[in-house]
């Protein structure tokens, strides 16, 4: 073997390939050789461009200038943007919270019946993806506003004497983003619910636990990973989003999706707004690792 | 303490069947269980075993009859209120849960003391000889070790009656020998009444005191091992248990203990014992079971038996199978009735004839009570 390597003679060269070709690593490497340049182009490339533009700085027409130096990064330290940033965090883990409180037992009853309903309910709650997704917040405009249904209903009914301010609040937003949400919730909780055996179930309450024990002791745990997945679902898109906190939150509701579309669009702008996308992917990273690590979501997952 | 640990009095169960109509899994059932017994559920798959002890364990109800735990009616009294525990088929043990805590589960429903957690659930792990794995994830368990977590979890409780579905099912051969041995060792030392569900007719001959075979819903018969064995009182029975051999007749004549029966399709009789009531000229089945044969050359005459004495016959050997400590035969009975017979293999020799061979002419007897006349049913 050695003797075959050291000389490069056109057996050799042969013999070369014949060996990568052989090697696990190099087959390997070879197989998922597709899905590497892939993610080079889509994910790689375009991130190290948003680095790059980061450390760069804006001319006076709006053109980039290739200065190397952290300005962007002192300037997202300005109080005005920490707070958009903690607000930003804020929503988006009401929003999570908000779809796991109105998606756990939405999931749980879906779980619950029989199989053949379970594809229609499912179906059911695809459906609404069919719409375009600024057409469906539009809807909402119009049952959230001052004139809009739910106030004529509730007027109607004597429930409220004057109309109630929702359209263009947080609460607004909130509504808007955990029903755009939802689904990203739904989806892997009813996955994690629908996989628990009603053995397990069973075994519980031969053991003495009543039906809350039982939930709280069995359901609720088998379920975690489930709610694991659809929070990072949720959170993270929820952390970008700028859609609805413009339609539905007014001119008073920046989050940083906001920010950094305002720069890359409006302000024009585009290191301070890479630096300000870093900053977003930066800490949604921090958030998720310690989220899962926490939960013990990689053993779980393996369930 | 009343009369049974548990009774079940008339019980039926049926459900609704996904292609229309209805399923009756368990069909006017009437047991009643002993305290500190090992009880046994015996019958083929679907026979309605798992629907009976669902019903004791709470999982499902009744359609009519009623079930009584200690002599109190159960009715609709949901598990977590019952003083009985199951092991279930596949353990179901809580995954997200180390073994220590899937047996302090029921204690902790208990709440019982933290001490007294820690104290009784070691004491559980160690009767089962799973001391020191209390830390471990039951994925991490070999199937065996599964098992006797399961069983563990549910004695912690000390329950009035321990319900056991197939246990051993999803163990090899060789463990599952074992494991019986240890369950009826567990079983007579701590005196709690087992329930126990099984399709394998000789892990139940093997460790139940009483055995209820069940077949399509309906209890057929309610014994001890032996009286199962030797005296069926039914032909699913005697076939279910066991081997045999079954001839079919008439019966020809009636005395207090014993019942003539001619065969059909010969002139041969057999003299048996009846196990049910009969009347001269009923339709029967004889069962008789291969190791309650003998086979002789022309012995018989030289002890001085006549071959004229009931139920000694010639014979011609089809086929002999040398399986050492027996020798199994398939004889020739005439009028092309073919029986398989039992010996055993008494004595060591290099002779082949002591082993039978086919073509040999030979006799065959069998003592009136190995001679079983069972009722024919449709
Ligand atoms: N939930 C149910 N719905 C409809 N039919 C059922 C249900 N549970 C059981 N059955 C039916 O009742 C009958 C008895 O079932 P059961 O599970 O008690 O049988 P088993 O004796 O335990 O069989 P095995 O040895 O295969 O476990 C079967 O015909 C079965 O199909
Ligand atoms: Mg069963």
């Amino acid at each position: 073997m050695a003797a075959e390597t050291s000389a490069i003679t056109p057996t050799s060269r042969f013999s070369l390939i014949r060996r990568l070709r052989e090697s696990s690593k190099a087959q390997g490497l070879a197989l998922i050789s597709p899905t590497l340049i892939y993610l080079l182009f889509t994910l790689v490339l375009p991130l190290l461009l948003v680095v790059f533009l980061s450390f760069m700085t804006r001319g006076a027409y709006g053109n980039i200038v290739y200065r190397v130096n952290l300005d962007n990064y002192t300037r997202l330290m300005d109080p005005l943007y920490l707070r958009i940033l903690g607000y930003s965090l804020a929503t988006a883990a009401l929003t999570t919270v908000g779809t796991i409180l109105i998606g756990y037992p939405l999931a749980y009853y879906i779980a619950r019946t029989p199989p053949r309903q379970r594809s229609i309910y499912l179906f059911l709650i695809l459906v609404p993806f069919w719409t375009n997704f600024i057409i469906r917040i539009y809807a909402w405009i119009m049952i959230l506003r001052t004139e809009g249904l739910l106030n004529s209903f509730l007027l109607k009914i004597g429930f409220i004497q004057a109309p109630l301010e929702i359209l263009y609040t947080p609460t607004a937003v909130l509504i808007g983003m955990v029903y755009e949400f939802l689904p990203f919730m739904v989806l892997p909780l009813y996955t994690s619910l629908e996989k628990i055996e009603p053995a397990q179930l069973e075994a519980a309450a031969d053991l003495g636990a009543r039906p809350h024990m039982a939930f709280l002791r069995v359901t609720l745990p088998l379920s975690l990973p489930g709610m694991i997945a659809g929070s990072i679902l949720v959170f993270i898109p929820a952390m970008g989003m700028f859609v609805v906190p413009d339609l539905m939150g007014g001119a008073k509701t920046i989050l940083v999706g906001n920010l950094i579309r305002n720069q890359f669009l409006t302000a024009r702008d585009w290191p301070f707004g890479a630096a300000a996308s870093m900053l977003l992917l930066i800490l949604t990273l921090i958030f998720t690792l310690f989220y899962t690590r926490r939960a013990g979501f990689g053993e779980e997952l393996l369930v | 303490m009343s009369q049974f640990a548990v009774e079940l009095r008339d019980v039926v169960k049926r459900f609704p069947n996904p292609a229309g109509g209805e399923i009756t899994a368990v069909n006017h059932a009437t047991l009643q269980i002993n305290h500190g017994e090992f009880f046994s559920l015996l019958g083929p798959s679907g026979c309605g075993k798992t629907t009976s002890l669902r019903m004791v364990a709470g999982f499902e109800w009744p359609t009519s009859g009623e079930i009584f735990i200690d002599g109190k009616p159960m009715g609709r009294t949901p598990p977590f209120l019952r003083p009985v525990n199951t092991v279930f088929q596949s353990y179901a043990l809580f995954q997200h849960m180390t073994i220590f805590q899937n047996v302090a589960f029921g204690l902790e429903m208990e709440r019982v003391s933290r001490q007294e957690i820690q104290r009784r659930v070691e004491a559980a792990l160690e009767m089962v000889q799973l001391s020191g794995m209390g830390s471990r994830k039951p994925r991490q368990l070999s199937g065996g070790q599964q098992q006797r977590v399961a069983l563990a979890r549910a004695l912690v409780k000390r329950p009035a009656v321990l319900l056991l579905d197939e246990p051993l099912g999803a163990l090899d051969l060789k463990l599952r020998k074992e494991m019986q041995l240890e369950l009826k060792a567990l079983q007579e030392q701590v005196g709690i009444t087992f329930i126990y569900v099984t399709h394998d007719q000789e892990e139940a001959l093997t460790m139940s005191d009483r055995i209820a075979v069940m077949n399509q819903g309906n209890v057929l018969q309610i014994g001890a091992p032996v009286e199962i064995y030797e005296r069926p009182n039914c032909r699913f029975v005697a076939d279910f248990i066991g081997e045999t051999n079954f001839l079919f007749g008439k019966v020809k004549a009636i005395d207090p203990d014993f019942v003539t029966v001619s065969l059909r399709g010969s002139e041969r009789e057999l003299l048996g014992i009846p196990l049910g009531k009969f009347h001269p000229g009923q339709e029967v089945v004889v069962s008789i079971r291969p190791e309650k044969m003998r086979l002789f050359d022309d012995t018989p005459l030289k002890l001085g038996v006549s071959p004229n004495q009931p139920n000694c016959f010639p014979i011609r050997i089809i086929h002999t199978m040398y399986i050492g400590s027996d020798t199994r035969i398939v004889i020739d009975f005439g009028s092309g009735v073919q029986l398989n017979v039992w010996e055993q293999n008494h004595l060591s020799t290099l002779d082949a004839l002591a082993y039978y061979a086919p073509g040999q002419e030979l006799w065959v007897t069998m003592r009136p009570e190995n001679v079983l006349i069972l009722p024919e049913e449709e």
